[in-house]
This record gives C-alpha cells, sequence and structure tokens, in this order.
C-alpha cells in the first residue's frame, strides 16, 4: 500500500500536473473563473483519468506498441462520453459551465501523458493511484486558481460573499488576462516555498519538534521538511 | 608637465545626459498638461496626481529593497510613470484606482520584467489599460463638478457636434491630462527643443491616423471631423509622451516610421470600427508588443554585408 500513499503524494506535491509539470494548461486558463468550476473540472479529470489508466493498465499486455496512442484515445474518449453524459444529467449546471472543456478533457495532456509515462508500464493498482494523485494534484491547483480569481474578481468562494461591501470586483480576474496573473504567481509561491523548504531541509532540529517524521502520513502541506527526501526536486528536473 | 598617457576602456566620449536628466526633463514637460488639467477639474486632480506618484515611486523602492537591489528611484522614471498614469485617469476615479494603478504598473509591467529598460510594454499604458478592464465604469466615467456627460470623441462616434475651440484648449470631459491640445504640444516642444524626443514616432503617428480618418470616417476630407479625431482624446498625449517612450520603441529609424504607422492604423480601426471612442492606449501596447519583430525586419545592414556575392 506504501506505493499508493507515494503515488497519490507524487500526483498532489511533487509533480503537481499544474504547477510543476504544467500539463493541462488549455482548462486550466480557461474554466478558473471561479472555485466551485476548477473544482468541477478538477474532480471530472480525475474520474476519467483514474479510470482510463486502470483500464490502460490492465490492457497493457494487449495494446500493440505502434498502436498504442489510438488505443489511449479510444479508452480515453469512452471514459469522458460517460462522464459527459452523467454530468448533462445529474450536475447540469456544471456541466453548462464547463461547456465544451468536458469533451475537451479527451485531449487533455496529462491524462494521455500519465497513460504513456505510468499506465502503459506499471501494474493495476498503482496507476489506479497514480490517476487518483495526478487527478487531486489537478483539482487542488484548479480549486486554487478559481478560488483565488472568484475572490478578486467577484469577492466571492464558492458562490459565499467574502469580501466586505466597499469591495469593488477587480473584474480582469475572472476574464482572461486574470487567469494568467494568477497561475503564474501561485506557481512562483508554490517554487519559493518549495526552494526554501529545500533549503530549510537539513535542519531537522525544527522538523523534531512536534512532528513524527512520518511525512506520507502528515496533513500539513506547508510542512517545510516534506519536501526534503531522496526524491525531492524530481518533479523539477523533468 | 605632466605627460603621463591615461589607460582607460571604452566608452572615452560620454554625454552628459542621464537617465535622470532625462525623465526630469519628460517630467517638466509634462507639467503644462498637468497644471491645465489641475486648473480645469479643480485640486482633487492635483491629490489624484500626488497619489498615484507616490504609489508608484514607493512600489519600486519597496521592491527593490525587498528583493535586496539596488535602489533606482533615484532616476525618476517611477514618477514620469506615475505622472503619465494619473494624467490618463479620469477625475471622478476615486484615489485607490491611483494606487492599484501605479503598483500594477510598476510591480507587474515594469520590476518583474527585469525593471527600467527590459520591460517591453509601457507601464503606464499597461496600467491604464489593466484598469481600464476591471474598472470599467469607474475609468470611463467622465462627470465631475466642471463637466457633465460624455467625452468629446465619444459625442463625435455617436454624430454629434462638437466644439474644436473647445476640444485645442482643454475645456471639455476627458482624463485629467488628455484635454489640453496646447498644453500637451507645449509641454512636446520642450521635449523636441531639449532633444529628447524627435517628431519620427509622433509624425507619422498622427499623419497616419489623420489619413486613415479621412479614408474610413465616412466624412471624406472633412477638416473639422479630422482636427476633432486629432485633438481629442488621448492621441496627443499618447503620440508625444507615450509612444516614444524610450523602452518601448523601436530603436532602429525605419522601425519608427513603421511603429507611427502602425500605431495611427490601429487607432483609427479601434476609434472608428471599435465598440469604444478611444483607441490610443490600446493601439500603444499592441505597438509595443510588435517592436521586436519591427525591429527584425528593419534592421539596417552591416557594412559590407549583404548585397552581390562575389
Amino acid at each position: 500500500m506504501n506505493s499508493a500513499k507515494e503515488r497519490l503524494v507524487n500526483g498532489i506535491v511533487k509533480e503537481n500536473p499544474t504547477f510543476v509539470l504544467m500539463l493541462g494548461m488549455c482548462p486550466t486558463l480557461a474554466v478558473t473563473t471561479s472555485a466551485i468550476n476548477g473544482l468541477g473540472m478538477g474532480l471530472t479529470t480525475m474520474v476519467v483519468l483514474a479510470l482510463s489508466n486502470v483500464f490502460i493498465s490492465l490492457l497493457r499486455g494487449i495494446i500493440p506498441d505502434k498502436v498504442r496512442i489510438p488505443a489511449f484515445i479510444v479508452i480515453i474518449a469512452s471514459f469522458v462520453t460517460m462522464v459527459e453524459l452523467l454530468l448533462q444529467g445529474f450536475i447540469p449546471f456544471l456541466y453548462d459551465a464547463l461547456g465544451i472543456y468536458i469533451p475537451l478533457i479527451v485531449v487533455n495532456c496529462i491524462i494521455l501523458g500519465r497513460a504513456e509515462a505510468y499506465a502503459y508500464k506499471n501494474p493495476v493498482i498503482p496507476s489506479l493511484f497514480d490517476g487518483i494523485g495526478m487527478g487531486l494534484g489537478f483539482s487542488v491547483a484548479l480549486t486554487c486558481i478559481g478560488a483565488v480569481r472568484e475572490l478578486l474578481g467577484a469577492g466571492e468562494i464558492f458562490g459565499v460573499h467574502i469580501m466586505p461591501e466597499s469591495y469593488v470586483p477587480v473584474s480582469i480576474f475572472i476574464m482572461a488576462p486574470g487567469a494568467f496573473f494568477v497561475l503564474a504567481t501561485l506557481t512562483a509561491i508554490q517554487n519559493k516555498v518549495k526552494i526554501a523548504g529545500e533549503k530549510k531541509g537539513k535542519d531537522m532540529s525544527k522538523i523534531q519538534s512536534g512532528c513524527n517524521s512520518d511525512c506520507m502520513n502528515c496533513s500539513d502541506s506547508g510542512c517545510t521538511h516534506r519536501l526534503y527526501d531522496e526524491k525531492a526536486g524530481e518533479g523539477d528536473k523533468k | 608637465m605632466n605627460e603621463l598617457m591615461k589607460v582607460s576602456s571604452n566608452p572615452h566620449v560620454r554625454s552628459k545626459s542621464t537617465t535622470a536628466n532625462i525623465m526630469l526633463t519628460v517630467v517638466i514637460a509634462l507639467l503644462p498638461a498637468a497644471g491645465f488639467g489641475i486648473y480645469n477639474f479643480g485640486l482633487k486632480a492635483l491629490l489624484l496626481i500626488l497619489v498615484t506618484v507616490a504609489s508608484t515611486v514607493f512600489t519600486e523602492f519597496a521592491f527593490e529593497k525587498i528583493c535586496k537591489k539596488k535602489i533606482t528611484i533615484g532616476d525618476y522614471s517611477a514618477v514620469v510613470t506615475g505622472l503619465l498614469l494619473a494624467l490618463n485617469l479620469p477625475v471622478s476615479a476615486p484615489w485607490w484606482i491611483g494606487v492599484v494603478g501605479g503598483v500594477f504598473a510598476i510591480l507587474v509591467v515594469k520590476m518583474l520584467f527585469g525593471g527600467l529598460g527590459q520591460n517591453f510594454m509601457n507601464p503606464a499604458l499597461g496600467a491604464r489599460c489593466f484598469l481600464l478592464i476591471s474598472f470599467t465604469s469607474i475609468m470611463t466615467n467622465f462627470d465631475c463638478d466642471a463637466y457633465t456627460g460624455a467625452t468629446p470623441l465619444a459625442n463625435l462616434k455617436s454624430g454629434e457636434a462638437v466644439n474644436i475651440l473647445d476640444m485645442v484648449i482643454g475645456r471639455t470631459a476627458g482624463t485629467i491630462g488628455e484635454t489640453s491640445m496646447i498644453a500637451i504640444v507645449v509641454g512636446a516642444c520642450i521635449l523636441i527643443l531639449f532633444g529628447i524626443i524627435d517628431l519620427r514616432i509622433p509624425g507619422t503617428y498622427i499623419v497616419t491616423l489623420a489619413i486613415f480618418v479621412s479614408i474610413f470616417g465616412a466624412h471624406g476630407m472633412n477638416w473639422p471631423y479630422i482636427s476633432a479625431h486629432l485633438s481629442g482624446g488621448g492621441l496627443m498625449l499618447g503620440a508625444f509622451f507615450m509612444a516614444t517612450d524610450y523602452v518601448t520603441r523601436p530603436i532602429t529609424k525605419k522601425g519608427q516610421y513603421l511603429f507611427g504607422a502602425l500605431l495611427g492604423i490601429l487607432t483609427g480601426i479601434f476609434r472608428i470600427f471599435g465598440p469604444s471612442a478611444e483607441g490610443v492606449s490600446y493601439a500603444i501596447i499592441i505597438g509595443n508588443l510588435l517592436v521586436p519583430l519591427i525591429e527584425k525586419i528593419t534592421l539596417p545592414k552591416a557594412f559590407g554585408k549583404g548585397g552581390e556575392k562575389a
């Protein structure tokens, strides 16, 4: 089970598809006008990613190498169609909000990337958790971007009014340029935190106080030690 | 007699003009327009100008202090940015608009790209467009104590008559610094006399716009219509003070003519075919983005290069 946890942490933190791998920029920039849209897009992608990873992993002995990309696309497209119909039937407001970006999940490079880089070479269970981890990382990133944009551009988060009445919404943040500003700023902040974390990681005195050193089960994602292990920075070098 | 030779590395001939000198001259050249704006719109205009300038200078200082860089507020470039931005705000704008704009101009458009000389876009115009998109209703509300209603260009677009004399003097609604053609041209003369700018970009810009308007304006060679286009809106301010920004204009001479013509055409397109009556800001920042390409195609051939191969 350890590899499952490792896959989850890898997807959410070390190789976060949005902030570290810089994959799937099109939906990231286009649908994150509000936190709920970002979360919806992230979770939708996660479901497709997990299911397609499982099936590609199951079929990896059968799919011939030369036609693996079309085969991946067929598998991914089937799941996207299912998810699209389910969304249309049960969460119509999200279906309307995400629009064309739901069918476009088929060509999301995170999904094809994970299929090619991981699921096609690994057993089913790790592939499932790789898909869930990457999907969660994508969801976290999209929700963060969406929340910041919604907060600044409309004064709300998840539709709840947060800013004081006197706050004048900066509407550029819910338009296209705002997506670039927020993505760049959040990426810069998380790089800053990671670099600082790698430097501070050597200082063991801080970590031993009130921490049982079990980073895999630790919920403190801001912990600097978390990034200091053998595999730290692996994502950055890719 | 001391016959020792001095050994030094080049450059051996140094000009006395410094960034600070040039920027200070620009500030002085902007004073007539600023002064007329204060006279025209009242003390609130002065307050807005001071707040905006203070926010640009403080942002530059704070950024350089935090990033442990050399403090460059002594070169007055932040003052120029702040002043230009303030002259592009309507007087009815609340003070925090100036602060938000000033911080955006310096922090995002200038400092994040490496400070003076590295920014790809005029900081004041970048901030103005940011404000225009973000706070459209505030930025296009030109109602104030002295004037109510639309700007002359908006009237012109909707087909109403405009008073050219008022537009030339500046007794119209508009942003703080753009209304008076006379005050801006006085400032421009100062810049030209001191050799800070030349007429290549502003001249081509204005002539191109005049030609464009006379062809596509649906009024033909109607002199009052054309002169209203030339004296209205931010054209004069943009042409003399923003399009000529050293950092964001092309450095080749041919490129500068091309740049001016491009700005004239873009402004004409935005004013006549676009939904808004005004188009100088967007024209100049789009022009700024194309400067690397313009420089690439207008690069002069080095002596001995090119021509027939032997």
